[in-house]
């Protein structure tokens, strides 16, 4: 598990096979957009119909959602609720966890179905899984030698001061 | 805790403004909304009661430039200071790198400054963060209205550790980004030394 004060790192080659995951699940849950979020707040990757959505408050408002619904669960006894589903008129969106870190966000409409997201997502939650874990063991190496190459061992007060000019 | 993404070549971090009700956290959030050029800021969402009094949280995502070839992106929240909406702020402070303290300067605030302060570090403890190693600057607001306690005053009992602190007063705007200045340092000194 990652410390709660270490940061999470994404990597291109870990970037990709998400990708390569989460374009499969739009085709095969016919979605219109896939997002995953951490915990956090913070966007990891999207796909699909994402030109018009503003995809920062998304993941955000998504995260303190979940945030929320564990606070509830919390309180009855519950770990979390894994699963949480919003229906609206045109498009309903299928919210779950995986791997108790990371929120994968489905938005679909008519052309898709609460069945057939839930079957898809089941088994695609299984893989994105196995990269989550990859990327956890790459972090945990990372912050042993973080340091000596990380880009942000030069920071300078200069870098600081230039980026509020 | 931040995100670091090699894929997007981007540094995310959270920064957290806490502060006892009404001293002013979602005002500093919109003068930084209201002063910042279009293509630096995102959408600030606010999730607040019918009398803007904050609910859940304010958000604002700011992209601030780069730092040896990172989009550098902060994301500022607020939660809400009203006492009884303690499991709220809880969720907020989750996976936090860097705390704003407001402190409401007027006098008869004084009480209630200390208590959020206690509460910042409880619930932070809860979490297996402890304050004084996280990035924590402190803001005293509202330094324009007449009823205030001296800055002194507030400095012996607000910060004992002497962390970086500045007067302000948010609705003019005066320190507001003086502070998110120095809290965004402090954020990125500690992932250089990889925090
Ligand atoms: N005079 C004066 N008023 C201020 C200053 N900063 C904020 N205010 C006012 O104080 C009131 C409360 O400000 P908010 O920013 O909503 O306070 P908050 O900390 O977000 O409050 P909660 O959401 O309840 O926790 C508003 O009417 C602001 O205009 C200041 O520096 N000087
Ligand atoms: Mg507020």
């Amino acid at each position: 598990m990652l410390g709660s004060q270490s940061s999470l790192v994404m990597y291109d080659e870990e970037y990709q096979r998400i990708m390569v995951l989460i374009q499969k699940l739009l085709r095969e849950s016919n979605a219109k957009v896939i997002f995953l979020v951490d915990k956090n707040g913070q966007l990891i990757a999207a796909t699909g119909e994402t030109e018009h959505l503003d995809t920062t408050s998304l993941a955000s408002l998504t995260a303190g959602n979940i945030a929320a619904t564990g606070g509830l669960a919390k309180l009855i006894g519950e770990k979390e609720f894994s699963i949480l589903f919003h229906e609206g008129e045109k498009d309903n969106i299928h919210i779950s966890i995986i791997g108790g870190r990371v929120i994968l966000v489905i938005i679909f409409d008519e052309r898709s179905s609460l069945g057939l997201v839930r079957l898809r997502v089941k088994k695609a939650s299984e893989e994105l899984g196995g990269v989550f874990e990859d990327l956890v063991q790459k972090t945990v190496i990372h912050s042993e030698k973080v340091g000596s190459d990380s880009p942000f061992a030069e920071i300078t007060d200069d870098d600081i001061d230039n980026l509020f000019n | 805790m931040s995100f670091i993404n090699y894929a997007s070549r981007e540094i995310n971090c959270k920064i957290v403004y806490y502060g006892p009700g009404l001293c002013g956290k979602t005002t500093n959030l919109q003068f930084i909304y209201n002063k910042t050029a279009q293509d630096a800021k995102g959408k600030m969402i606010s999730l607040a009661t019918e009398t803007e009094r904050t609910l859940f949280f304010d958000f604002l995502p700011l992209a601030l430039g780069e730092i040896r070839g990172f989009k550098t992106r902060f994301h500022l929240y607020t939660v809400p200071g009203q006492v009884f909406y303690d499991a709220s702020r809880k969720l907020i402070l989750k996976g936090v790198d860097g705390v704003v303290f407001v402190a409401d300067s007027q006098e008869e605030r004084l009480d209630a400054n200390i208590e959020s302060l206690e509460n910042l570090k409880d619930n932070l403890e809860e979490q297996g963060f402890q304050l004084e190693k996280l990035p924590f600057v402190i803001q005293y607001n509202k330094r324009d209205l007449p009823n205030c306690t001296s800055v002194e005053e507030l400095r012996s009992l607000l910060n004992p550790d002497q962390v970086p602190d500045m007067e302000a007063c948010a609705s003019s705007g005066e320190g507001v980004f003086e502070t998110l200045k120095a809290v965004a340092k402090l954020v990125l000194i500690d992932l250089k030394k990889g925090g």
